[in-house]
């Protein structure tokens, strides 16, 4: 059963497209890591999902409804996708706690009590709870990340969506925040993860998808396409990345 | 020396009547700005450009005329339309109208200094339009607003020395009347001049404390 089918779907900014017929489908439960180039559309494809971005056309299927459909209440659709952010994109102006219940009690309108239960339930699954009461920006990159991904799993998503999650970090940050990854990964959410780092790719990934100019060229098992790939752009993609390990 | 001491101090009670005027006039004017200048804000950030383009007329006609021609033509060129005030009402209107404006285009600019990640990050939690500004963005916006504002409210203690041309009884018009009575002109406005200082002075500590009150916790590490 797919959580997430997106077909033939062609996006842009103004008149240059970005995305360029781009098919996917993650399975409920399955964690998918997308990795291309820069430019190649992967934020953007992202984006889409959740109409950050709107697309041209195509279609995207998430938990058996088309959400470019007519009428579709797009904020309904937001409330069970998680989204992680590249730079975590915390509001500064509130404690990480209440980054946490805020959305819950806004846009899920549970009470404060339970929002709170529910924050602080997250807060301890990303090892964040002793920073509760701590501003944003007093926080590491890496720890900010982690408020990040407790946020996007309070509302309880059916789908998580994470922008290169560990990009911006220092080497030395990128483990805690790829540590904590894998932990909400054992614990069977459905993921797509726009990501860099092989190791924790490897680790994790169901399946990879590799992604170049708006579509996606080859996809397979971890080890399959990082050891044996098929097309000659993924083996010079690769062996870029390779080298900077 | 000690003789324009006294003298000074002498006539800072007359003026200090005059301060509180100019305080009524520049605070009044302050609010009713700030008023004006929150309902054209939104105007200019959601309606569609042509729409907008009436906002920002407004906007720049009044920040591109001098204030002093604003306040003649309310309370010389009205009449002749038998719009007529008198001189207090009409130095609140054009300070008002002037000063909307300015503060439209601070909070304008403060809004825009929110970083677009914001938007996107509050609208994928599933956040409505107006949510996204009551939550995330005016908090934000209205905090990085605080100095420009109070600068703003300074420049309008200033500026209501204008209004003394028009026959409002305040600081600066109290001082011309010393002057007319004792002819030490030089004393009367340099007592003119501290109490301006002094009154600008304390705004401008006032704006610190705000700023430190309504300050983003680790914010100057600096992220945006």
């Amino acid at each position: 059963m797919e959580v997430l089918v997106v077909q033939k779907l062609i996006a842009g900014y103004h008149k240059t497209p970005v995305l360029r017929g781009i098919s996917l489908r993650v399975n409920k439960g399955e964690r998918v890591v997308l990795m291309g180039p820069s430019g190649s559309g992967k934020s953007t494809l992202l984006k889409c999902i959740v109409r950050l971005v709107e697309p041209w056309s195509g279609s995207i299927i998430i938990d058996g409804i088309n959400i470019l459909d007519d009428g579709i209440d797009i904020k309904k659709v937001r409330q069970r996708v998680g989204f992680v952010f590249q730079s975590y994109n915390l509001f500064p102006h509130m404690t990480v706690l209440r980054n946490v219940t805020l959305p819950l009690e806004v846009v899920k309108r549970m009470d404060k009590k339970k929002a709170m239960e529910r924050a602080l339930k997250v807060l301890e699954i990303v090892g964040m709870t002793k920073f509760k009461d701590k501003y944003p920006l007093e926080l590491s990159g890496g720890q900010q990340q982690r408020v990040a991904i407790a946020r996007a799993l309070a509302i309880d998503p059916v789908l998580l969506l994470l922008d290169e999650p560990t990009s911006a970090l220092d080497p030395e940050l990128r483990e805690e925040v790829l540590e904590t990854l894998r932990d909400v990964a054992k614990r069977g959410i459905s993921m797509l993860i726009v990501t860099h780092e092989l190791d924790f790719a490897e680790d994790v990934a169901d399946r990879v998808l590799f992604m170049d100019h708006g579509i996606i060229i080859e996809e397979g098992p971890p080890y399959e396409l990082f050891y044996n790939p098929k097309k000659d752009r993924t083996r010079r993609f690769l062996k870029t990345i390779f080298r900077r390990l | 020396m000690q003789e324009t001491i006294f003298f000074i101090l002498r006539i800072i009670p007359y003026l200090a009547q005059g301060l509180m005027i100019t305080f009524y006039v520049s605070i009044t004017s302050f609010i009713i700005g700030l008023a004006i200048a929150s309902i054209l804000t939104p105007l200019r950030v959601f309606l569609t450009p042509s729409l907008s383009l009436i906002v920002r007329s407004y906007i720049e006609i009044l920040r591109g005329t001098p204030l002093l021609v604003q306040l003649f033509i309310i309370y010389f060129g009205l009449p002749s339309l038998g719009v007529k005030f008198d001189p207090l009402t009409a130095g609140i209107i054009a300070l008002s109208l002037n000063s909307s404006a300015y503060q439209a285009e601070i909070l304008r600019a403060s809004i825009k200094a929110i970083p677009e990640s914001q938007y996107y990050s509050a609208e994928a939690l599933g956040m409505s339009t107006i949510q996204v500004y009551r939550y995330v963005i005016l908090p934000q916006a209205l905090r990085a607003a605080i100095p420009a504002l109070v600068n703003e409210l300074v420049t309008l203690v200033k500026e209501s020395s204008l209004v003394s041309i028009i026959g409002v009884a305040e600081l600066t018009r109290r001082g011309e009347y010393v002057v007319a009575y004792t002819f030490r002109a030089l004393e009367a406005y340099l007592a003119v001049a501290i109490l301006y200082f002094i009154v600008c002075m304390i705004m401008s500590q006032v704006s610190k404390i705000l700023e430190r009150k309504f300050r983003i916790p680790g914010y100057e590490r600096g992220v945006f």
